[in-house]
């Protein structure tokens, strides 16, 4: 795909990359970044390898991408005429909107009473997952790479064997009165 | 088992089979409802094969990985329906090797439940008392035990404060976890790496082994038809190994009885699909599914309160910023499991910890006013991510969910390599269950929200519908046969030599985890399938000891056993 059309290859990425940001939106990469709207400080999806995540051949997407960012750019260029925005055609329509827009129109493929909603449920689940698990990625090399998302929630370093252990783990004290009606077997009655 | 051994293990169970393979007695499914009668029909002299349809792992293939492929993938479905998805375990094991290990009984007024038909659904040899001496035999069997407060995780420590300054009280839940092995490293929903977590894969499963039982992982049956003898036979596909969708073989195998417990989300599609070559199934089959009325809310702690209000510190300085830290859940209150309030007012809450991804996915940023389960509000929410507690609910639903016509094969159609796929479980829910939603995140709100404690939101319903972790009731036991797949013996009507003991079986939620139950009423429903065996020629008996040899559980057994238990 990249080799044979590296101009749709780089639409479609920076449409799926546009994409991904709405659903986790972080800072632009660079001044000129028109992907990454660039909504909040802090990296977001796309910066967390969200692109990569949705190539990965087992999220069972990658060979559908296409037809996403295609889909995509359609939804945005009817979404800009119903409501009169002007697109710049030197990016893909999807790209083009406002991070608002870009909002309102994800607002709208993901809402209950879209038929197509599982679609970009399903794209949107992966582009958080980029985020929040790092599932392109060993978690414990993410978190050794400074993996934007997992840093971002303060998920913990792992032992030197890649396995998470927490000595620290109880208050150590009776915290609240338990039920009377509890059984000796430590059930509800 | 590495894979190389699992795909050997496969594909010598179907090259170059002319005739049929017999077994006496097929299990179809390795989890609670499997092991179980895996175990103690092979105890008791039964050659017994057990197909299961995820792979078979060891504790050192339990993986502390996010990474698409490995163990957390491995061994768990996330399966999409029409209104509600459902989670359940995938692997040698099933729902035993992702499970928290939360093991209490049913509250009493859960026997007495009318539930969707207007009168007692559960059978009516079943209650609480004639059930207890079967949770006996369970919590031997693990074994269940009391964590002491000392125990309690951060988090449940801080649901537990919580509950008590609104004045609710608080138990630390029953569990079948070694706490002295567990480093309370919260990747239970991967497998337990350290066998802290008493999933079958240390009790029942290796002793039915021990006894001769067959186990074939990989092995996903696609339905059942009859033999001569008034037996059945098994058409199974060999799922590969790393994309489960791929069928890398297929078979069959015939048994004079078969238990079936391929998941309540497995089970009635596999008999749906039978019905070809069976006949028409019982009514039930298929509907009355319940969602164990789930439901969650995520908060965000406010650290400083919780300190100031609650009281509470850490070692190193924090209030608590401990959401990472634990076992899945450790502490809930039963305040409204109370008999005397109406059904669908009565509900655990219960502190849970679901890890990143399918953790943080549905949660809604509270008082978002954009888009509230991604966007700029859910990404400020996340990064308080370690504050989070978050809250399960576990309420009385109507039973409402249905499956529609089965997929081409297993129970879904498979989206990703692993773990993801499209089902056809369709689930409106009533005005009752969601009376019962409505007043659990009313609960939680005013425990969480007092005093500024936290802010807190329900997870969203919109993306993937309801969800569930305790499917029950797709095909299950009661009395009337217009209401209930099974008879109170778990045999299927109309189709004699097929018993169902999975989660499927349990006639409605349980307010409660649900997985002791489960264990309880397959434990129960050994005695007749044993007695249905026996009838169909096989020389089987019933009186095996718990799986580590204990036999306490066995001597409180004695009196609803229809054959003489020998010492």
């Amino acid at each position: 795909m990249e080799s044979e059309h590296p101009d749709r290859y780089r639409d479609r990425t920076v449409t799926l990359e546009a994409f991904a940001d709405v659903i986790v939106p972080g800072k632009k990469r660079s001044p000129d970044d028109r992907a990454v709207a660039g909504a909040t400080p802090g990296p977001g999806a796309v910066a967390a390898g969200a692109i990569e995540l949705l190539e990965e051949p087992a999220t069972g997407i990658a060979d559908g991408l296409d037809n996403y960012a295609r889909d995509l750019n359609e939804r945005a260029r009817a979404y800009a005429e119903q409501c009169g925005v002007p697109l710049d055609d030197s990016v893909p329509p999807f790209v083009a909107l406002s991070f608002a827009d870009r909002t309102a129109l994800v607002q709208v493929l993901t809402a209950p009473d879209n038929p197509e909603k599982e679609l970009w449920v399903l794209l949107a689940l992966f582009a958080n997952m980029a985020f929040d698990t790092a599932a392109h990625m060993h978690t414990a090399d993410a978190i050794a790479a400074g993996h934007p998302g997992l840093t971002a929630m303060g998920f913990a370093k792992p032992d030197p064997d890649g396995l998470w252990r927490f000595e620290d783990y109880s208050y150590g004290r009776q915290l609240a009165r338990i039920h009377p009606a509890t059984t000796p077997s430590g059930s509800p009655a | 088992m590495n894979r190389a051994e699992q795909v050997s293990r496969a594909a010598g169970t179907t090259a170059g089979q002319d005739k049929a393979e017999q077994t006496d007695i097929l299990v179809i499914g390795s989890g609670f409802g499997g092991a179980i009668a895996a175990y103690h029909l092979a105890a008791g002299g039964a050659k017994v094969t057990v197909l299961e349809r995820g792979p078979w792992l060891s504790s050192d293939e339990f993986e502390h990985d996010f990474k698409l492929g490995a163990s957390s993938t491995r061994v768990i479905d996330f399966v999409a329906g029409d209104g509600m998805s459902v989670l359940s375990g995938n692997c040698v094991g099933g729902g035993s090797v992702v499970y928290f290990a939360t093991m209490p009984r049913a509250p009493r007024f859960v026997f007495e439940r009318h539930g969707s038909i207007g009168r007692r659904m559960w059978p009516a040899a079943i209650s609480r008392d004639t059930l207890d001496p079967w949770y006996d035999r369970v919590a031997e069997a693990l074994p269940v035990s009391m964590q002491s407060w000392g125990e309690v995780t951060y988090p449940g420590g801080l649901w537990a404060a919580a509950c008590d300054h609104a004045g609710w009280t608080a138990n630390p839940s029953p569990v079948a976890i070694d706490t002295a092995k567990c480093t309370n490293c919260n990747w239970m929903m991967a497998g337990c790496r350290f066998d802290a977590k008493r999933s079958l894969l240390l009790n029942y499963l290796p002793a039915a082994v021990s006894y001769g039982a067959q186990i074939r992982p990989l092995h996903e049956v696609q339905f059942l038809s009859r033999t001569g003898d008034g037996g059945y036979r098994a058409h199974y596909n060999i799922i590969d190994d790393e994309d489960y969708r791929v069928t890398a073989g297929q078979g069959t195998i015939e048994a004079k009885l078969v238990v079936l417990a391929a998941g309540t989300a497995a089970t009635p599609v596999i008999l749906q699909r039978s019905e070809a070559a069976l006949g028409p199934m019982p009514p039930a089959t298929g509907r009355y599914f319940s969602g164990n009325g789930e439901r969650l809310n995520t908060a965000a702690m406010d650290e400083d309160k919780v300190r100031s209000v609650l009281g509470l510190s850490r070692p190193g300085g924090q209030a608590y910023a401990a959401n990472q830290i634990g076992r899945g859940p450790s502490v809930a209150t039963w305040d409204r499991l109370d008999g005397s309030l109406p059904e669908y007012s009565r509900f655990s809450l219960e502190q849970l910890y679901f890890p990143p991804g399918l953790g943080t996915i549905l949660a809604q940023a509270p008082g978002a006013a954009g888009p509230t389960w991604f966007g700029l509000d859910k990404k400020q929410f996340v990064q308080d991510w370690d504050s989070w507690l978050t809250i399960f609910t576990m309420s009385e639903d109507d039973n409402e969910g249905v499956f529609g016509p089965p997929p081409p094969t297993g129970n879904a159609v498979r989206i990703s390599q692993q773990m993801l796929g499209r089902g056809s479980l369709r689930y409106e829910p009533t005005v009752n269950t969601r009376r019962g939603w409505n007043e659990a995140d009313a609960a939680v709100k005013d425990i969480l929200e007092r005093d500024g404690l936290a802010r807190v939101a329900p997870w969203t319903n919109d993306v993937v519908g309801a969800y569930t972790v305790h499917p029950l009731s797709s095909c299950r036991i009661g009395d009337d046969p217009a209401t209930s797949a099974l008879d109170d013996r778990h045999e299927l009507r109309g189709h004699p030599g097929i018993f169902v003991t999975d989660g499927s079986a349990v006639p409605g939620a349980l307010t409660v985890n649900p997985a002791m139950t489960i264990a309880a009423l397959a434990e129960r429903a050994i005695p007749g399938i044993v007695a249905a065996a026996r009838q169909r020629g096989l020389d089987v008996s019933y009186g095996a000891p718990s799986p580590d040899g204990e036999t306490n559980g066995r001597r409180g057994v004695v009196s609803f056993t229809p054959n003489p238990l020998s010492e």
